[in-house]
């Protein structure tokens, strides 16, 4: 059958909520980063999507702010689990409570 | 054809999204690492299908290119030792199952009771190529364009500051 | 004119407050203005009466409250009956504040008693000069008050503070009972004013309907807790714990009549067509002077059978009230002041002469050395027997005849039987305190008691004597008789009222002569020359019974008090364990809610985002219902 948009919109839930399941489930820092990073990409594809099938270029403009935006925060990122690692001398998540009250 | 490499595109993403999060083969932050380039490149084939050349490209340049390369670099520095094959809780694997499953639920009940089409009904023709975004990008969004490149700066000061040694 | 009234009233209040703020380590300029305020207070109510005359009648008042259509004034009302009463208050208040700076001579607590005896007599003009039931009902409790702190004058003795708690419950328990009487008057009739209460049941008597007997009742609880009835009664002989002036004045002569007088001053309330209030009334009037006598009989404290004796007098006035008699009955008020405040200074005299000493039994002889207060004393007892020419025989007489009038025969028996113990008991006191041999060393011992002691004596004897000729129930008639004049005092008048009894109401005039001389031979012949009590032999277990006053405090102990301690005891239990219960309940869930909160705080980023996109989740959900 010809591919439609849900078609398109449903891989891009999926590959959202295995990133999710990655962000909740796994126990190293460097994991959950990547985890997130699977959740932007799908809402590229999503957007992408929408963009080719509504005819209208606004939303690859979109995805194209995302990319750039998703490289400076993990950059940014990246640089803030450095120092963390620098001080607490583990990426296990487990061991960062100070968010507990 | 369309199909065909439709089909195989998204089996390929997801099968290496999954790969990412739930890696059976060893527990390096590396081989998420490469399967995670994997999964960008599998995405930018599936832009392609999309007619969306130039985002393809800028994937696989910016994406998997430099983001991913970051990645690897920081996941040296930080010389991990591999983790200890540590049992995931089962309770932990019952919350991300619960909030993920819910959500993919969601997603798929609110694509199944559609009442509005997502689409305007006419073929698609829309052509991504450099010069039609080059266009867009330069008139009409040259605003956010011009202010994500102090994003950029700002971004870049910010590692700087973070990775000073003395910053205690 | 009225200016002088308001300066009357304020006059001791302005006093009590002085000395309680200021002057209280000056004694004697304590005492001088108390003194003074109450002195002046009778020199400016003598001029106001004079130059007011008798019959006029009139308020002065000041908006005090008004909510709604509900006024309430603050004022004053005189009409003969008010300056009356002011003037005996006035005038035995003064007597007493001048006998009290030699009594209390050496008491440590001499400038607060004055500011005790400034309080009570602001507050007694105060319910003198009520013009409503609301100001009424406000002195009535601030008497209780001064009544409250005079009786517990001695605080550090346990039977003076208990004996002062005593008087205040009890007293609150008719007061209680006077409160639902105002208010069913107010929700009958409209109005708490005097004149207008009078006005409202004069132009229209059907006005009360039938609950004018429950409301006459429910007021009548006000004047039995006041002046102690039966059975309310059981606060008056403890009383005697206060200072021997404390208690001529207030339980002698003012206070407790002021039952008497508040239910004078509403006696159109009682008297309305179809109320049962009085005959009631008149019944427990009779009854409590018929114990009150019989218990006294048995007493060997001086002051005990004082008391006892006041309580039956007080029965006689209610009597009379109840006999729809109000002005006898404020005669025999009036000369019962003066008789009974000279008896109870006389006794202070006594007590005083012998340190301090009030067994009977320990006294003797002292007619030899205490002159003045054994003729004053004895006056004192004849004019309370009832012995012709004296106040007591025209006042007692009134009631009797009164009585005879209403045709009851029981009453009038009874009255009469009263008038016997009542000369019994008042002459064995007699016998055994001034006459006979002295019963102990410290009898041996006494002398006379200063002039500041005996001049308040002679002037109350004089007042005792004389009191039943010069008119004064002359005054109550221009208050309750209709468009009574007052007439003018001559020798002629006197001489007249000399032999009126006899002329009017010959039976009770002779029958309460041959009472008293009844009363007398049987004391004489018991007590003449005794040494010690001869009657318990005679009467055994009875005796035995009227010296423990008939058990009834041990039956208030028993009955009253347990029933009360047992409902205090479950409202506690009530308060602790089911109003706190569901504070305690409350506090519980909250703390347990918490603690379960709490577990969901546990630091950890996955908890946390796990969290949001269930949250996320919901409202996705939710929003695309």
């Amino acid at each position: 059958m010809t591919i439609s948009l849900e078609h398109y919109l449903a891989v891009s839930a999926t590959l959202f909520c295995l990133g999710l399941l990655g962000v909740l489930v796994r126990r190293n820092l460097l994991i959950i980063y990547m985890g997130l990073e699977l959740m932007l990409n799908a809402a590229n594809l999503a957007l992408v999507a929408f963009s080719r099938f509504n005819n209208s270029p606004d939303g690859q403009i979109f995805v194209f702010f995302i990319i750039t935006v998703a490289a400076a925060e993990v950059a940014v990122g990246l640089a803030l689990i450095v120092a963390l690692y620098r001080k607490r001398q583990t990426t296990h998540v487990e061991d960062l409570t100070s968010m507990k009250l | 054809m369309q199909e065909i490499l439709f089909y195989f595109f998204a089996f390929l993403t997801l099968l290496f999204g999954f790969l990412v999060v739930a890696n059976p083969f060893s527990r390096n932050p590396v081989t998420s690492a490469m399967f995670l380039v994997l999964t960008i490149v599998s995405l930018a084939g599936l832009f392609v299908l999309l007619h969306a050349f130039f985002l393809a490209a800028v994937q696989i340049l910016v994406y998997a290119g430099a983001v991913m390369v970051l990645f690897l670099f920081v996941i040296m520095l930080l010389d991990l030792k591999a983790e200890e094959r540590l049992r995931i809780k089962t309770i932990v694997a019952l919350e991300g199952l619960v909030a993920a499953g819910a959500l993919l639920a969601i997603f798929f009940w609110s694509l199944s009771t559609l009442q509005a089409p997502l689409d305007r009904g006419e073929p698609p023709s829309l052509e991504g190529g450099a010069t039609n975004l080059g266009k867009l990008l330069f008139s009409q969004y040259v605003l956010p364009f011009e202010i994500v490149s102090v994003l950029l700066l700002v971004a870049m000061i910010g590692v700087v500051l973070l990775s000073k040694k003395e910053l205690k | 004119m009225i200016a002088l009234l308001w300066i009357i009233l304020f006059l001791p209040l302005l006093v009590a407050g002085l000395i309680t703020l200021v002057t209280r380590r000056d004694r004697n300029l304590s005492a001088g203005l108390s003194i003074a305020a109450v002195v002046v207070g009778f020199i400016l109510s003598a001029i106001f009466v004079h130059f007011n005359g008798w019959e006029n009648s009139g308020e002065s008042s000041a908006t005090w409250l008004a909510i709604g259509s509900f006024q309430v004034d603050f004022g004053l009302r005189f009409d003969p009956l008010s300056m009356a009463m002011m003037l005996v208050v006035t005038g035995v208040a003064s007597l007493i504040h001048i006998y009290s700076w030699n009594y209390m001579l050496e008491d440590p607590g001499f400038s607060r008693y004055f500011a005790c005896l400034s309080l009570f007599t602001f507050s007694m003009l105060g319910i003198v000069l009520a013009g409503n039931f609301i100001q009424l009902f406000i002195f009535w409790e601030l008497v209780g008050v001064s009544s409250y702190l005079l009786i517990g004058f001695w605080f550090e003795r346990p039977a003076a503070a208990d004996a002062g708690k005593k008087a205040f419950l009890t007293n609150r328990l008719g007061d209680f009972g006077f409160l639902l009487g105002i208010l069913t008057v107010w929700a009958t009739l409209g109005s708490l004013n005097f004149s207008a209460l009078q006005n409202a049941i004069s132009s229209n008597p059907a006005a009360f309907g039938g609950t004018a007997t429950l409301a006459g009742l429910l007021i009548f609880c006000g004047a039995m807790g006041k002046s102690a009835q039966f059975p309310l009664h059981v606060w008056l002989p403890d009383a005697m714990e206060g200072p021997t002036p404390v208690s001529a004045l207030i339980h002698a002569a003012t206070m407790v009549a002021a039952g008497v007088y508040m239910l004078c001053r509403v006696m159109f309330l009682l008297d309305v067509p179809g109320s049962q209030a009085l005959e009631v009334i008149a019944w427990i009037g009779g009854f409590t002077a018929l114990l009150s006598a019989v218990i006294a009989v048995q007493q060997d404290d001086i002051k005990r059978i004082l008391a006892y004796s006041t309580l039956s007098q007080l029965g006689y006035m209610v009597m009379g009230v109840g006999l729809h008699g109000p002005a006898q009955s404020m005669f025999h008020l009036t000369t019962h002041a003066f008789f009974k405040a000279l008896l109870f200074l006389g006794a202070g005299s006594v007590i005083l002469a012998l340190h301090h000493e009030q067994n009977i039994w320990k006294m003797g002889g002292l007619a030899r050395r205490m002159r003045v207060t054994t003729w004053t004393f004895l006056a004192g007892t004849l004019a309370l027997s009832g012995v012709w020419p004296l106040s007591g025989f025209y006042s007692k007489d009134s009631i009797l005849a009164l009585a005879m009038d209403r045709q009851n025969l029981a009453l009038l028996g009874l009255g009469l039987f009263v008038a016997v113990l009542t000369t019994f008991y008042m002459f064995r006191l007699v016998f055994v305190v001034f006459f006979g041999a002295d019963k102990s060393e410290t009898a041996g011992h006494a002398h006379e008691s200063p002039q500041g002691i005996l001049w308040p004596l002679r002037i109350l004897a004089a007042l005792s004597i004389v009191g039943g000729v010069i008119g004064i129930e002359g005054l109550y008639e221009a208050q309750f008789g209709n468009g009574h004049v007052v007439a003018a005092l001559t020798w002629e008048r006197i001489w007249q009222q000399l032999w009126l009894p006899f002329q009017l109401a010959p039976v009770p005039a002779f029958c309460g002569l041959g009472a008293v001389l009844a009363g007398f031979v049987a004391a004489w012949s018991l007590y003449g020359n005794a040494a010690s009590d001869p009657l318990p032999a005679k009467l055994g277990v009875v005796s035995t019974w009227m010296r423990n006053r008939f058990y009834f405090d041990e039956l208030y102990e028993a009955t009253v008090i347990r029933l009360h301690d047992f409902l205090a005891a479950v409202a506690g239990w009530i308060d602790r364990w089911i109003i706190g219960g569901a504070v305690m309940v409350t506090h519980g869930a909250t703390e347990l809610t918490g603690r379960a909160l709490r577990l969901v705080q546990n630091g950890n980023l996955q908890t946390y985002a796990f969290l949001f996109a269930l949250g996320v989740a919901v409202v996705l959900f939710l929003a695309l219902k």
